[in-house]
């Protein structure tokens, strides 16, 4: 079925609010990028995949206003030892970032990146482009086309410390396009932070390759401020024995799709890809994963748990890809909604396809409510009806929260979660 | 300490009485057991008294130590002093046992206006009262109840009775399904735990938790009602004779 017309036009309507950064190494890619946008046309809501999410607001030429928020609380992370990169409405800030110079790694301002050959050329646009078949992801050559900053990391050792990217949002119309490439190499280990709002509509790209034997981990607080819009994808390719895992919070958010794709080229690799979140009201949270096994004995993970209440929406649309040859995966696959009353919602899309005999995968997805046998035991030993139902909730959650290996980070996830259901409580 | 009086209860759902005007007392420092058939409504009773959903009191009272705690929340009733050891616990995947009764100890000391217990008192004491119903330091770190068998299950709750220390601890069928040994640690610790300022209703089918438990008072429950009362040997004469004899005499 040929796309209709009008998602041409909203495509070329947005295109005339951008222009192309010229020059450098990526100028190709860019180029390419934008024709890939054009052939494609932006999201419409007809699109099969956008069936769930309305697309006009991340696509409409100007964004939505989004009010600031300031919870006046300590921000996350904050007792983490790490190398802060600091954006302010999508643009880096120098001052408020530490030195980048790190043992082991390299970092770079994407927009400073002036050279015409640079490693991330291989990286840049590139698994993008692999992330676009079978299923099409306009919002991200959009952002390949014309993403205006971003870091480039380069990995070749075990990294002393996280590398903690930190997104403040200071202007009610910002439209911010970061564009970010890791490169973990060989045996080397990494571990992402990100944080913060953004900006009023983010569209952020990071495109992450694993060589064999490295480690890539990425946990992800996606914050409070509510009016904000976000699409994001990661692309991840995986080497050999290489492990990449994946954790986002989200609480909050009157829109946010966060896409994750990932092929497993290497045999022995392990993906997981975990998200919990929480959501009140004119809340839309939309988790699309694709995993492809395109090796020997891999295992993957998707783990994903959604709170919903007062009217908040969920969306899951996952799949398992196992191309043929890629023996002895191991595919997981889960997403629950727990929803807190009658007028929340959650869909879910959960797909396999395998072209592999000897596989073992499993995918499940269910929606309910608070489990009352477990509700009025727990208040029948003294525990209050609304905590009760606040420890069910982590309960809940808990599969997801526990994908995060650190157990620090792992506690302050946790506690952030009981503060956002204490909020609730006695509001 | 527990007066009933005159309790109808019927399902919410359905049209269906399930006590039929129960009266019972259970003093402070005494322990009443209750036998009687399947289905007469043991469960049901312990169910109402600690304020499960589902059922519907449409006539009667029931008060613990003076208040009336039929319009009480479950918990509210836990702070005042009632327990109940479940026939079947709970199993709550993702939410640790110690975790668990911590939040429930320190939540009834608050409600009763008490200082909350420090994390290490705490784990003092929790260690050294699974310790004496043998239960595996392990098995406190795991979800509630998830994995355990039907015993350790058992066994766990008398564990929260002893750290909740309630006034009023209602056991059903605590002995179902615990092998010898399990039984008398569990009869073992009900008895550590009895005291002047303390009542027992203990639900049971088999005299043989008796001979562990000694009870002051027995009880026959059939369909719905008390209807009969006595000493020790009334269970004696339920485990030579069955019911046939009691029912028959009262029908
Ligand atoms: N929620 C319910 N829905 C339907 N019937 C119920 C419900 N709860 C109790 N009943 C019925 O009420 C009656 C009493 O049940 P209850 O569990 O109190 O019996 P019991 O004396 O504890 O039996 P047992 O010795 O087998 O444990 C039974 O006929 C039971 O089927
Ligand atoms: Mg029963």
């Amino acid at each position: 079925m040929a796309a209709p017309q009008i998602k041409f036009d909203a495509t070329e309507e947005r295109l005339a609010t951008l222009s192309l950064p010229e020059g450098g190494w990526s100028a190709s890619a860019r180029r390419d990028a934008l024709a890939r946008v054009r052939a494609m046309g932006l999201p419409h809501a007809r699109d099969e995949y956008w069936k769930y999410t309305r697309p006009e607001s991340l696509v409409q030429p100007e964004p939505p206003k989004a009010a600031l928020f300031e919870s006046g609380e300590t921000p996350i992370f904050e007792d983490v030892d790490r190398l802060k990169v600091v954006f302010v409405d999508g643009v880096f800030d120098a001052e408020a970032s530490d030195d980048l110079s790190l043992e082991g790694i390299e970092i770079e301002r994407l927009s400073e990146s002036s050279a015409d050959i640079h490693w991330a050329k291989d990286i840049y646009g590139q698994l993008e482009i692999a992330g676009q078949t079978p299923v099409e992801r306009p919002l991200a050559a959009l952002n390949a086309a014309f993403a205006t900053d971003g870091v480039l990391i380069r990995v070749t050792g075990k990294a002393s410390k996280p590398v903690s990217l930190i997104y403040h949002h200071k202007s009610e119309t910002s439209d911010a396009m970061l564009h970010h490439c890791v490169k973990v190499e060989k045996g080397a280990e990494l571990t992402v932070l990100e944080n913060g709002p953004a900006a009023a509509r983010f569209n952020k790209v990071m495109e992450v390759d694993v060589a064999d034997g490295a480690t890539f981990h990425h946990i992800r607080m996606q914050g409070r401020d509510h009016e904000r819009r976000a699409a994001t994808h990661i692309f991840a390719r995986l080497g050999e024995e290489s492990v990449f895992k994946s954790f986002t919070l989200t609480a909050n958010g009157m829109l946010t799709r966060n896409e994750v794709i990932v092929e497993l080229t290497g045999d022995n690799a392990v993906a997981h890809v975990a998200g919990a979140c929480m959501g009140d009201g004119d809340f839309h949270h939309d988790d699309t994963v694709f995993v492809t096994h395109d090796a020997v004995n891999c295992e993957s993970r998707q783990v994903f748990k959604k709170v919903l209440r007062n009217g908040a929406r969920g969306v899951f649309q996952g799949k398992i890809l196992v191309k043929k040859g890629a023996q002895k995966t191991d595919g997981y696959q889960i997403s629950q909604s727990l929803l807190l009353d009658g007028s929340s919602e959650f869909d879910a899309k959960p797909e396999l396809e395998i072209y592999a005999d000897d596989v073992a995968c499993s995918h499940g997805s269910t929606s309910g409510a608070i489990d009352e046998e477990a509700l009025f035991y727990l208040r029948s030993r003294g525990v209050p009806q609304g905590h009760a139902e606040d420890l069910l909730t982590l309960a809940f959650l808990a599969e997801a929260v526990l994908e995060v290996e650190d157990q620090a980070l792992q506690d302050e996830i946790n506690s952030r979660i009981e503060a956002w259901l204490m909020r609730r409580r006695t509001a | 300490m527990l007066k009933i009086e005159n309790l109808q209860v019927k399902l919410e759902e359905e049209d269906k009485q399930i006590l039929k005007g129960v009266d019972l007392e259970v003093e402070a420092g005494k322990v009443h057991a209750i036998m009687g058939p399947n289905g007469s409504g043991k469960s049901t009773l312990s169910y109402v008294l600690s304020g499960r959903d589902g059922y519907e009191v449409t006539g009667g009272s029931a008060h613990l130590l003076g208040e009336d705690i039929l319009d009480m929340e479950p918990e509210e009733r836990a702070a005042a002093g009632m327990f109940l050891a479940f026939q079947y616990p709970v199993e709550i995947p993702g939410v640790g046992n110690m975790t668990f009764l911590r939040t429930a100890v320190n939540a009834q000391r608050v409600a009763r206006g008490e200082e909350e217990m420090s994390s290490t008192d705490f784990l003092k004491e929790i260690r050294a009262k699974a310790k004496e119903l043998d239960i595996d330091a392990e098995m406190l770190k795991r979800p509630v109840n998830v994995g355990f068998s039907g015993g350790e299950k058992k066994r766990n709750e008398i564990l929260q009775m002893a750290m909740l220390e309630p006034k009023l601890c209602i056991l059903d069928e605590t002995d179902s399904g615990l092998d010898v040994d399990a039984m008398k640690l569990v009869a073992d610790g009900v008895n550590k735990l009895r005291a002047p300022d303390r009542g027992f209703l203990v639900i049971t089918h088999y005299q043989r938790l008796l001979n562990h438990i000694q009870p002051d008072v027995v009880h026959i429950m059939s369909d719905g009602r008390i209807v009969k009362t006595g000493g020790p040997e009334l269970a004696l004469e339920v485990e030579e004779n069955g019911y046939g004899d009691i029912l028959s005499e009262n029908a």
